[in-house]
């Protein structure tokens, strides 16, 4: 199959590369641009350890096409920190215990971004809620939940 | 190395710091299986099967081997034959030879220099199969004239005019069991059923194989356990285990199922045969299909009880499966059933049959969850018959100090009757319930282990400490060895790195299982710390000129040791340190043991459920986890076990099973079809740790990774039948099951 | 003398012995005379035992010291997840 030159934004970033028609975004991510951050834990949309935005839209990137990103501006976990310092999320995730083997945590960071920027104050159900397409296996949600809402309770200016 | 001492105060152990690996794993730079790649590296692809059950007639790879871009083709005639049976049968999973067993066995294998080209060459195999009678239930397998899966794999003590797939049976117990029915006012006796649960780990088996010309290979994997998969992969290979380095990755999810290779020996071969690095990585269809969930299981239990509530006798029978090839995780279930009581009379029979299925691994507390589910529950409907609390009456039965176990062993310090008195004082036991709703309490046992063990510690001229360790961490461990570390050497947290060294540097290493890490390495942690610390002594008294044994170590420092050792300042770990070099050179310490006295753990859950009377639909309102921690080394990483264990029993009670069509394949081969528990299932999960020390570890530690997914499946069981009024015999239970039940079938 | 008790699948190997009398000062030495006075024992210590010393699970402790008297319980050799 004949590749395609897709010319994309990602954390930033102007970056061009070239993919087969039928490749997952997450591929590309992960095998032509050496970010894998985002994880393949299902290939089918069930799990959500490969979500990463597109146009600020949640998606899970073994879903999409790498040739759909075309003019897309892309954010994954790795430009979620700035420089030195991480997220407010990210940070919170490490002091709550939020992750134990830690292979969902990019994909619930980005997820719970993305809320965060919908909805600033979620309750609790809504956070299960949002967050109920990032599967966990080890750690049965509760820490996550708690480290999401400590992390918002701080971007609203309230820590 | 028994308990220091009882009441010892500590700096460190305890407190809840960041872990190391955090940061990596926030930002999305952890190195997990699938993230390991080489220069020239070929991708790797599985052909499988698409029978349960089927002679191999023919392989022909011709068309796949002459596609461009295909660099190595393997199939099982490959690999040369291994006398070790246990590793024989990790390797049959691993490729068929003669016979596929199960829906999802390796048949051949592709390293090609694209994914696409080596799908493509999978696909241009052609297998010829002669299909076989296939058997997928327990309980079917072990009818007379049930189709044989393996032949003349029965154990010695096995009855004879058995059906071939019985391969073991095992008796536990003691007393009159007669004698203790008799005394009994209220005898019951139910069957139960447990569907097989997968480990559903988030990161698919993985890893990146190079074998070189010269005969060495090295090999990244995600894996509980480096060492072993040094050992078995170089069996396999017919290499020597000198030969083969494998470093584990950053691992994503275990929990017993990545304690074996699948994928690795494959790999290893594509390498050999093509003179390229292959990464081979498995889907979730091939992760479900093709790995090992746990055993599935038909259980019969009898259980005595006076009107007071005293248990007079039990009597069980378990038939478990193990999948395709011999299982001996029967014997730990016929051995934790009845652990959590005081039974005047017991006895447990357990049998293992072969099945057309994948070849079971262990998962979290092997065995465990299927016999003491039986057991919760009966107890459960017994104290609902005779109208007693079931608190009160598991208190009036629990095991303690020097109560003759199920097992054999007399109980020496336990926590059986602390955490239950703890779930009756919570909140939660005496809070009100709404209407379709029920609450559920269960108790759970697990032994816990300890195991061959290395670590080495340096000091640093700089004051600080490395400690290389072999067992990949899966939920915070190197964050728990550095608090203990820091705790002997007296020295902060962050003064500590805990490194997971790969096969070439240390001593072999145990699996990260059997709840062993932080007890096993812990202890030999604490023991390598002491020996560097003696060094640092012995050089202080040479600074000093006086005896070595004038010499004591406190709190970070050498100090002499009395009046009369001398006059001197305390000298600082940083001080010796940085003398190192000038008073004899490097110091450090290390210590390589295989660990036993692991202490056993109880835990006690309550589960409160609403019940949808019209779907069958089970939603878990409020769930209370209790256990006996022994020492809490990390307390937050310790509740993080417990809700996480809880809530993989809670999966497995209302949702997770292995599902076979009767045409012997998996018709739910996904996280669509076998659905784990998402967030919005479930409530908070709160959590009580108590700490009842283990006199086998120096500072009281227990293993805490298993015994939380022991209780779930009769805490929510017993829930779900007071919440609908009739009692249930199956996990998991469905909402179509629930209906059925409701309906009075 | 040292008291090992069987589990109970074993009794077939022991004439009904749930309980059996051995010699022997450690791990290893209660094992091979084990073996060597019943000796359908053998193939089940062969494949892997553990043995509980007063309470304590050893797996492979050759030089576990036992004193006469103590508590000893013939497991299957163990493991975790």
């Amino acid at each position: 199959m004949k590749s395609i030159p897709v010319s994309t934004t990602i954390n930033g970033d102007p970056v061009e590369f070239l993919c087969t028609p039928d490749e997952p975004l997450l591929d590309v991510l992960r095998n032509r641009l050496g970010l894998t951050g985002a994880k393949e834990g299902c290939g089918t949309g069930d799990c959500g350890a490969c979500s990463v935005t597109v146009n600020g839209r949640l998606v899970c990137s073994c879903l999409v096409l790498g040739v759909e990103v075309e003019g897309a501006q892309i954010e994954t976990i790795e430009g979620m920190a700035h420089g030195e310092t991480l997220h407010p999320l990210q940070r919170h995730f490490i002091e709550k215990a939020a992750l134990q083997c830690g292979v969902c945590t990019p994909g619930i960071l980005v997820a719970a971004k993305s809320l965060l920027e919908k909805n600033a104050s979620p309750t609790d159900e809504e956070v299960r809620y949002w967050l109920a397409g990032n599967l966990c296996r080890c750690t049965g949600y509760d820490k996550i939940i708690e480290a999401v809402q400590s992390a918002a309770a701080e971007m609203r200016g309230e820590v | 190395m028994a308990l220091d001492d009882q009441k010892r105060a500590f700096k460190y152990v305890g407190t809840t710091p960041n872990r190391p690996d955090g940061v990596d794993k926030v930002t999305g730079k952890a190195q997990y299986g699938a993230d390991i790649t080489a220069p020239g590296m070929l991708m790797g692809a599985v052909l499988r099967s698409p029978h349960p059950h089927a002679r191999i007639v023919s392989i022909d790879t011709s068309a796949a081997e002459a596609m461009p871009g295909v660099r190595a083709v393997v199939t099982g005639k490959d690999f040369p034959a291994v006398e070790d049976q246990g590793f024989a049968d990790i390797g049959e999973t691993c490729m068929a030879r003669d016979k596929v067993l199960y829906d999802g066995h390796p048949v051949a294998a592709i390293a090609a220099t694209t994914p696409a080209i080596a799908k493509a060459a999978i696909r241009a195999i052609k297998v010829e199969y002669a299909p076989l009678p296939h058997v997928t239930d327990v309980d079917e397998a072990m009818l007379p004239d049930a189709p044989v899966v393996l032949e003349g794999r029965a154990l010695e003590h096995v009855p004879a005019g058995m059906s071939q797939n019985v391969t073991n049976t095992c008796e536990f117990g003691h007393g009159d069991l007669e004698a203790g029915f008799t005394k009994a006012d209220l005898i019951l006796e139910r069957s139960f059923k447990v569907g097989a649960a997968h480990q559903g780990y988030i990161e698919p088996n993985a890893c990146m194989a190079s074998y070189a010309a010269d005969g060495r290979a090295d090999l990244y994997c995600c894996t509980q356990g480096h060492f072993f998969v040094r050992a078995v992969c170089s069996a396999l290979m017919g290499m020597e285990a000198s030969q083969l380095r494998v470093t584990a990755s950053e691992i994503g999810g275990g929990f017993g199922g990545k304690t074996t290779v699948f994928v690795e020996p494959v790999a290893l071969m594509l390498s050999k045969k093509s003179g390229r690095p292959v990464k081979l990585v498995m889907t979730r269809d091939e992760v479900f299909k093709a790995t090992g969930p746990t055993v599935h299981a038909s259980v019969d239990c009898k259980i005595g009880m006076t009107k007071d509530g005293r248990i007079t006798a039990g009597d069980m029978t378990l038939r478990y499966s193990g999948g395709a090839w011999p299982s001996g995780t029967i014997e730990m279930g016929a051995q934790a059933g009845f652990a959590a009581y005081d039974m005047p009379a017991v006895r447990t029979l357990g049998w293992t049959a072969l099945t057309n299925r994948p070849k079971e691994i262990s998962y979290r507390a092997p065995g465990a969850p299927q016999a003491v589910y039986a057991v919760e529950s009966l107890i459960d409907e017994m104290c609902q018959q005779l109208g007693l609390d079931p608190v009160e009456t598991r208190l009036k039965n629990a095991a303690r100090k020097g109560t003759l176990s199920s097992y054999g062993v007399t109980f020496d310090d336990i926590g059986m009757v602390a955490t239950l008195e703890a779930a009756k004082a919570h909140p939660h036991w005496s809070a009100p319930l709404g209407p379709n709703q029920g609450r559920g309490i269960a108790a759970g046992f697990w032994f816990n282990f300890g195991g061959n063990t290395c670590v080495s510690l340096n000091i640093n001229a700089d004051g600080t400490a490395s400690v290389t360790e072999g067992n990949p961490d899966i939920g915070g461990s190197r964050a728990s060895i550095s608090l203990m570390a820091a705790e002997e050497l007296g020295i902060p947290y962050d003064n500590i790195r805990t490194i997971v060294a790969d096969t070439a540097s240390l001593g072999y290493n145990d699996n990260t299982d059997g709840s062993r890490v932080t007890f096993a390495v812990g202890l030999a942690t604490i023991k390598a710390a002491r020996a560097a610390i003696k060094v640092m002594c012995d050089r202080a008294a040479a600074m000093w000129g006086i005896d070595a044994e004038a010499v004591e170590w406190i709190d970070g420092a050498a100090v002499p040791a009395g009046p009369n050792a001398g006059k001197f300042p305390p000298m600082s770990l940083a001080e010796i340190a940085a003398m190192s070099f000038q008073t004899g050179g490097p110091i450090a310490g290390h210590h390589e043991v295989n660990v036993d006295g692991a202490g056993v753990s109880f835990g006690v859950h309550i589960c409160d459920v609403e019940v949808d009377p019209e779907t069958g639909h089970t939603l878990v309102t409020r769930y209370t986890v209790a256990q006996d921690a022994g020492k809490a080394v990390h307390p937050t990483y310790v509740e993080g076990q417990m809700q996480g264990g809880a809530v993989q029993g809670i999966g497995w009670a209302l949702n997770e099973e292995y599902i076979y069509g009767r045409d012997g394949r998996l018709q739910n081969a996904g996280f669509l079809d076998y659905r784990i528990p998402v967030a919005s299932d479930l409530p908070k999960i709160d959590t009580v740790i108590l700490e009842i020390p283990n006199p086998g570890h120096p500072y009281g530690v227990r293993g805490v990774g298993e015994t939380p997914i022991v209780p779930p499946l009769a805490a929510v069981t017993n829930a779900v039948s007071r919440a609908i009024g009739k009692r249930m015999y199956q996990v998991p239970m469905s909402p179509p099951r629930i209906m059925t039940t409701i309906k009075g079938k | 003398m040292v008291k090992v008790r069987l589990w109970g699948t074993l009794r077939q190997w022991t004439d009904g012995q749930q309980d059996v009398d051995v010699e022997g000062q450690t791990f290893k030495q209660v094992l091979d005379n084990l073996s060597a006075a019943y000796p359908g024992l053998a193939p089940q210590i062969k494949r892997g035992v553990s043995l509980a010393v007063d309470g304590v699970i050893y797996r492979d402790a050759w030089f576990q010291p036992i004193a006469p008297g103590a508590e000893v319980v013939l497991m299957p050799f163990m493991k975790g997840g």
